[in-house]
């Protein structure tokens, strides 16, 4: 659409736009001060020519983008080769029908995936199902080449070279409704970390601001307001307050975010072995991952949300890769929703509940005390600095502080051993770890591509070793943290049969594991 | 169940690369430690006692590291997989299997080729698990290379 490139490139260069114009003022006594409207015109005509200028294409082998007006650049990618395809319609787009597919390809490298931008709706979910099922069809009824490019202002839109294949259309109406959000479910917002993040971007955003325009944060009305309001008032109340408001504020944050990303949440499995994933108020996006593709999950607990009884479930896939922050990332497959749906969920998607819902084999005193070493070290270093900086003046009410750490430490050391386990149920390997951020990694035995065992000094001390199975797919990399030798060298060969028995010295009678905690 | 080491060593000649690798760290920690000696005019004992300990840690850790690294460094290919194991302080075993090898290089700095040796690195499709194996024997790692060439291109499938 010819409006939405103009807008967003405007946006963008709105930093140099501003720039023009101010140079043109300070310049030349006033007489420069067409370069402002100068630069609007020059963004606006070079956006109108990368549209005309970019093309897209789908073939019956692979799909193309052509762009640049100097630069000619062809990006193709063989069809067989997506793995992901996202739809995306921000506010702007939504208002004008139109929609971005962003294809991936399962590349590690930058730019590698596809985008096409300002799509009509229509033509989106049509592109979206004719690339996931393309194989899945096969040759019966894929047209042998199909060529459109951005549509037209709307209303003109028959310029005959967008002729989008829709037969798939009619096959996604026998999709099955695996989940579908709660709108309780925004009861957890503030147990994310999204709305404490939105807060310290806002004020980061805030000062930055007001430092750029040289105003001080005290000479705005209401602010000083607020501020005088609480120069008179006695310190307790204030802490009281300011917590208060900041817990308010987050919160409002945090639901906002969690609305904004979340609402609409729907997961759907279509027959041809796909998982259509569609959510969003304002930007909305829908995201398709085959089946075939995809390798695992992975269940989250954060604390927070484990206080609430709480768990996201992300998707363990190849050419999708676990993005970090509020938004929860492309492989995102439920939002913080209630640990039980999140089992069950999980258990729907990998058609079995065994390995979501079995108990985990602990891994033993050992690791137990290497938990507590660790966590109380650390507390031990704390209190050390804490020590040290009494000694140099500061306030000995430091030291209440650093002393509470070593029950906190020890703690946190308990619960870490708790979560601590691993299991093979289903031909899935299972492993969890973690206390403030806890995860269980469900990983598909026939994903892993290889072994690693390591151990360091201490470890090698302890009779301890941490195995990774390296993958494909997510994070690349799933580790079972010490665990002892032997039973890590008996998960391997359980997980994976045959390849590291060769590797196995034969006398040794096989040790029984862990009894499960 | 304990895993066994993988059957070839490499290179002994890696013990005198391992050591002559190490060599320029210490120099600059001394090097640095000389000069804060130098330039300050009251010396005192604790400089002394520092540059002292600077001196046997080196020492130490160029007559033991190689020699550890040398018992530990060990590889092994299969018919059906790789091994390797590597490290000294933390000591790392890697196992992959050869139907899931994706690309095989060969790889020689400088300071290799000074030695005549070279390293060997196996990928999978994964991006956590390549297998190294460092101070290989040119001769021994052009072998390797080949056979592993031969062998996996007779496999298929990445698990991508």
């Amino acid at each position: 659409m010819l409006l939405v490139h103009p807008v967003r490139e405007l946006g963008q260069f709105l930093p140099a736009l501003v720039g023009l114009v101010l140079a043109g003022r300070a310049m030349g006594n006033g007489q420069l001060w067409w370069l402002g409207p100068l630069g609007v015109v020059g963004v606006i005509t070079l956006s109108v020519l990368r549209w005309v200028t970019t093309r897209y294409r789908i073939t019956s082998e692979q799909v193309q983008l052509r762009t640049g007006l100097l630069q000619r650049k062809t990006i193709s990618t063989p069809a067989d080769r997506v793995r992901s395809v996202h739809v995306t319609a921000s506010a702007l787009h939504r208002l004008l029908g139109l929609a971005k597919v962003e294809i991936g390809t399962g590349s590690h490298e930058a730019g590698s995936g596809l985008s096409l931008d300002s799509l009509r709706v229509v033509e989106a979910a049509g592109l979206r199902a004719e690339l996931l099922h393309r194989s899945a069809v096969a040759s019966s009824d894929t047209p042998g080449t199909v060529a459109f490019r951005a549509a037209p202002a709307a209303g003109a839109a028959t310029s005959g070279e967008h002729e989008i294949a829709l037969d798939h259309d009619t096959a996604l109406d026998h999709d099955t409704e695996l989940a579908r959000m709660d709108p309780r479910w925004v009861r957890f917002a503030p147990f994310t970390m999204s709305g404490v993040l939105g807060a310290v971007a806002i004020f980061g955003i805030g000062s930055r601001l007001f430092d750029q325009l040289g105003v001080s944060a005290g000479d705005v009305g209401p602010i000083r307001g607020g501020l005088s309001y609480f120069e008179q008032n006695p310190i307790w109340l204030d802490v009281i307050q300011g917590v208060a408001v900041l817990v308010v504020f987050v919160t409002v944050l945090s639901i906002g975010g969690y609305a904004l990303s979340y609402w609409g949440f729907r997961l759907t499995r279509h027959p041809h072995g796909s998982l259509h994933i569609t959510r969003g108020l304002l930007t909305t996006r829908a995201t398709s991952i085959e089946e075939r593709r995809l390798r695992g999950v992975e269940l989250a607990e954060p604390l927070l949300l484990r206080a609430v009884h709480a768990a996201r479930l992300s998707g363990i896939a190849t050419g999708l890769k676990p993005r970090a922050g509020a938004d929860g990332g492309s492989s995102m497959l439920l939002p913080p929703a209630p640990r039980a749906v999140a089992h069950e969920l999980a258990a729907q998607i990998l058609r079995d509940p065994a390995p979501v819902d079995v108990a985990l084999i602990a891994h033993g005193p050992a690791a137990r005390r290497r938990r507590f070493t660790r966590a109380l070290l650390a507390a031990l270093v704390l209190i050390l600095a804490a020590g040290v900086a009494i000694s140099s003046g500061v306030s000995q009410w430091l030291a209440l502080p650093a002393v509470l750490t070593v029950p906190a430490a020890a703690m946190l050391a308990a619960d870490r051993y708790h979560s601590l386990g691993h299991a093979i149920a289903g031909g899935y390997l299972v492993t969890r770890a973690g206390s403030l951020y806890r995860r269980r990694d469900v990983l598909e035995c026939d994903g892993i591509i290889g072994w690693n065992v390591r151990q360091s000094f201490f470890q090698q001390r302890a009779g301890l070793a941490t195995l990774t199975a390296t993958t494909a797919a997510g994070r690349q990399r799933y580790a079972v943290s010490d665990v002892p030798l032997s039973l890590a060298m008996s998960l391997a060969s359980r997980a994976l049969p045959g390849l590291v028995d060769d590797f196995l010295l034969p006398d040794n009678p096989v040790r029984e594991p862990f009894d499960s905690d | 169940m304990q895993p066994r080491e993988p059957a070839h060593h490499v290179s002994p000649r890696a013990v005198a690369y391992w050591t002559l690798r190490a060599v320029p760290f210490w120099i600059l920690v001394l090097a640095g430690e000389l000069f804060w000696l130098w330039s300050s005019r009251d010396r005192t004992g604790v400089q002394f006692a520092v540059l002292s300990l600077t001196v046997l840690f080196a020492a130490v850790h160029l007559i033991v590291m190689p020699r550890w690294r040398y018992r530990v460094h060990r590889w092994e290919v299969t018919a059906t997989a790789v091994y390797t194991q590597s490290g000294w302080l933390t000591q790392e075993r890697r196992i992959a299997p050869i139907s899931r090898v994706q690309t095989v290089d060969t790889e020689r700095g400088p300071l290799e080729q000074l030695f005549s040796l070279a390293n060997v690195t196996v990928t999978t499709a994964s991006a956590a698990g390549p297998l190294r194996i460092h101070g290989l024997d040119r001769a021994t790692a052009e072998g390797v290379v080949s056979e592993l060439t031969e062998v996996t291109s007779h496999s298929q499938g990445d698990a991508t």
